[in-house]
C-alpha cells in the first residue's frame, strides 16, 4: 500500500500542478495578502502601502461609511430575498399544473436567468430613468407617483434601493422559479393523495405537505441568494452609482469597496479591510443560515 | 341529479382554469415588460426614439447594426467568445486532471490538498479582486486576454462536481485496467473521460454563463475596446452614449440574445445543473 501511495503521488503532483498552482496564485494568495493589506493604509496614486495596525478592522468596522453601508447591505438583502423566494414559490406552484400552454409560461417564468447582471441592470434603467424612461412617459403613472419624474425613482433617497432591488428581484427570478419547480417535481405525488384522503384541503395540503418538502430548496435558495445579494455590484453601478448622495442609499459594503466616487476614495489597504470583513460577514452568516434553518429543514428519505 | 353534479363540476372547473389562466398571464406581462419595453426601443428609428415607448413603430435594424459596429458591440462579442473559450477549454482540463487525482489516487497529504480546495470556494470573488488586481497591475497585465482569462482557469467547483461522477465509476471497472496495465492516463482518456461526458458538458455550460455574465472583474482590468468583453462594454456604451436610450438597448439586445440561445438549446441541462445542488436524489 505504501509504496502504491509514492507510486502515484509523482502522478497526482502532475495532476493537481495545474488547478493547485491557479488557485494558489489567485485565490489562496490574494485571500492572505488582503488580511495582511486590510491592516495597511495606501496611497491612491503611487499605490504605496504603509502599516497602520490591526486596530484597521475595528476602526473601519465602526466608522459610520462601513456601518451605513452594512445597514444599506442588510436593508437591500431583506428587500430582495423573501419576496424573491416568495414569488419563486407562487410562480412555481401556480406553474406546476399540467395545463395546456403551460409550456409557454413555465419558459417566461424561467426567462429572466438569461439575463446578466449588466442586461438585467439596464433594462430597468431604461424604465426607471427620470428624463428619457418608460414609466416617466406614461402620464397616470406620473401623476399617480411624482417621483417617478422628480427627482426619479433611482434619484430619490427614499426609493432608490427598492428600486434596484425590484431589478434585482426581477432578474433573479428565474433562477429561484427553476430551483422551486425542481423541488415541486420530487414531492412524491401519493404523499398528496393520502392528504386528500385525509380530507386535508388545498391550503393544508401546502402548507403541510408542500411547504415543509421544499424546505431543503428553500434554505438552498435563501442562502445563495443572500450570498449574491450580499455581492451584489452592477446593479448600484449602473443604476444608482451607491447615491443618491449624500446619504449614499444605495452603498452597500461591495459597492463601498469597489465603487467609484465612494468615501474611501483609492485607498487598497481600506479596500482590503472591507473586502476581509465582507468575507468573515458572508462566511458567519452561511454558517448561521445552515445551522439555524438546518434544524427545520426536512429532507425526507 | 348526476349531470347536475357534473355540470357544475364543469362550470367550476372553467372558472377555476380561466382564473389561473388569468393569473398566469398578468404575472408573465409583468415578468415580461422590461423585455418588450426593450425590444420596442431597440428596433425603433433613433429620430423618434422617445416617442410611446410602449409602441413599436417603424421598426428597423438600424440601431442593432450601429450598436454592433459604431457601438462596438461586435468587437465584444468576439472579445468575451475569446475569453469564454479559453477559460471553458481550460477550466474542463484542469477540472478532470484534479478531480481524477482526487477520486482514483492514493498519496499522502490527499485530505489536506483536497480540504485547500474546499476551503476556496468559501472565498468570494469580490474579497479578493483588490488584491488580484494589484498582482495583474504588478504583472503589467491590465487591459489584456491574460488578465481576463488566466485568474479563472481553475475553480474548485469544477473539480468537485467532476469527483462526484468519477466517483461512481465502479471499482472494478478501474481494478481491470489496472490488470491491462494501460496506467492512470490511460484510464482517464480511454475510460474515466468518456463515461463522464455529460457532467463535462454541465460544467462547461455553467462555465460559459459564468464567464459571459462576469461584470466587476472585466470592468477593473480592461481599460480600451480591444479587450472589454460585452458586459464592461455595455458599461461604457451606457454610460458615453445615455443621449441615445435605444442605442443602449440594442447593445442589451446584442448582448443577451447568445444567452438566450443557450438557454433554449440547453435548457434541461441548465435545469438538472441548477438543481443539482437544491434537490437530494
Amino acid at each position: 500500500m505504501n509504496s502504491r501511495k509514492r507510486r502515484d503521488l509523482g502522478t497526482a503532483a502532475m495532476m493537481l500542478l495545474p488547478s493547485l498552482a491557479i488557485l494558489s496564485a489567485f485565490v489562496l494568495y490574494p485571500l492572505g495578502r488582503a488580511v495582511w493589506m486590510g491592516q495597511q493604509r495606501c496611497n491612491a496614486v503611487t499605490k504605496v502601502c504603509r502599516s497602520s495596525g490591526w486596530g484597521q478592522y475595528l476602526d473601519v468596522l465602526q466608522s459610520s461609511q462601513f456601518q451605513n453601508a452594512l445597514v444599506v447591505t442588510v436593508k437591500f438583502v431583506l428587500l430582495t430575498v423573501p419576496v424573491g423566494l416568495f414569488l419563486g414559490v407562487v410562480l412555481a406552484v401556480l406553474a406546476d399544473k399540467a395545463i395546456r400552454g403551460i409550456g409557454f409560461f413555465r419558459t417566461v417564468f424561467t426567462s429572466t436567468i438569461a439575463t446578466s447582471v449588466a442586461v438585467a441592470s439596464l433594462m430597468w434603467l431604461f424604465l426607471l430613468q427620470p428624463s428619457i424612461g418608460v414609466l416617466t412617459n406614461v402620464p397616470f403613472l406620473v401623476k399617480l407617483f411624482p417621483v417617478i419624474k422628480n427627482p426619479g425613482l433611482l434619484q430619490d433617497s427614499g426609493t432608490a434601493l427598492s428600486a434596484a432591488a425590484a431589478s434585482s428581484v426581477w432578474a433573479n427570478l428565474g433562477f429561484t422559479f427553476v430551483l422551486v419547480t425542481a423541488g415541486l417535481q420530487s414531492i412524491p405525488r401519493d404523499l398528496y393523495e393520502s392528504a386528500f384522503v385525509d380530507g386535508a384541503g388545498g391550503f393544508r395540503r401546502f402548507t403541510n405537505v408542500t411547504l415543509p418538502l421544499l424546505s431543503p430548496v428553500l434554505l438552498f435558495s435563501s442562502v445563495v441568494l443572500t450570498s449574491r445579494a450580499f455581492q451584489a455590484y452592477g446593479e448600484f453601478d449602473l443604476l444608482t452609482g451607491g447615491g443618491p448622495k449624500p446619504q449614499f442609499s444605495t452603498t452597500t459594503v461591495t459597492y463601498l469597496a469597489y465603487g467609484t466616487g465612494t468615501s474611501i476614495g483609492g485607498d487598497d489597504g481600506l479596500k482590503s479591510t472591507i473586502a476581509i470583513l465582507l468575507f468573515v460577514i458572508l462566511l458567519i452568516l452561511s454558517a448561521a443560515q445552515f445551522r439555524g434553518f438546518g434544524k427545520r429543514v426536512e429532507y425526507g428519505n | 341529479m348526476a349531470t347536475d353534479v357534473a355540470a357544475i363540476d364543469r362550470v367550476n372547473g372553467f372558472w377555476r382554469r380561466a382564473g389561473r389562466y388569468t393569473i398566469l398571464a398578468i404575472i408573465a406581462a409583468v415578468i415580461l415588460f422590461p423585455i418588450y419595453t426593450t425590444l420596442v426601443a431597440a428596433f425603433k428609428p433613433g429620430s423618434i426614439a422617445l416617442r410611446h415607448p410602449l409602441l413599436p413603430e417603424s421598426p428597423t435594424f438600424s440601431v442593432i447594426k450601429e450598436a454592433w459596429t459604431g457601438g462596438h458591440l461586435g468587437k465584444y462579442m468576439l472579445n468575451s467568445a475569446i475569453v469564454c473559450l479559453i477559460v471553458v477549454v481550460a477550466q474542463i482540463i484542469t477540472s478532470v486532471l484534479s478531480a481524477y487525482a482526487f477520486a482514483f489516487l492514493q498519496f499522502p497529504g490527499r485530505m489536506i490538498v483536497f480540504s485547500i480546495f474546499l476551503a476556496t470556494l468559501l472565498v468570494p470573488a469580490e474579497a479578493i479582486y483588490v488584491t488580484n488586481f494589484r498582482t495583474i497591475q504588478s504583472l503589467n497585465w491590465i487591459d489584456s486576454f491574460r488578465a481576463l482569462t488566466i485568474p479563472f482557469l481553475a475553480t474548485a467547483f469544477g473539480t468537485f462536481l467532476l469527483r462526484q461522477v468519477f466517483l461512481q465509476i465502479p471499482k472494478e471497472l478501474h481494478e481491470a485496467a489496472e490488470m491491462d496495465g494501460i496506467g492512470h492516463w490511460g484510464f482517464m482518456k480511454e475510460v474515466a473521460v468518456p463515461l463522464v461526458r455529460p457532467s463535462l458538458g454541465a460544467l462547461g455550460l455553467f462555465c460559459f454563463l459564468g464567464t459571459w455574465n462576469q461584470y466587476l472583474w472585466p470592468v477593473l482590468v480592461t481599460k480600451t475596446n480591444d479587450y472589454r468583453t460585452v458586459q464592461s462594454g455595455l458599461k461604457v456604451l451606457a454610460s458615453s452614449r445615455l443621449d441615445s436610450p435605444n442605442l443602449v438597448m440594442a447593445g442589451t439586445v446584442i448582448a443577451a440574445v447568445p444567452i438566450f440561445a443557450v438557454l433554449i438549446v440547453f435548457q434541461r441541462q441548465l435545469i438538472r445543473g441548477l438543481t443539482a445542488g437544491a434537490v437530494k436524489g
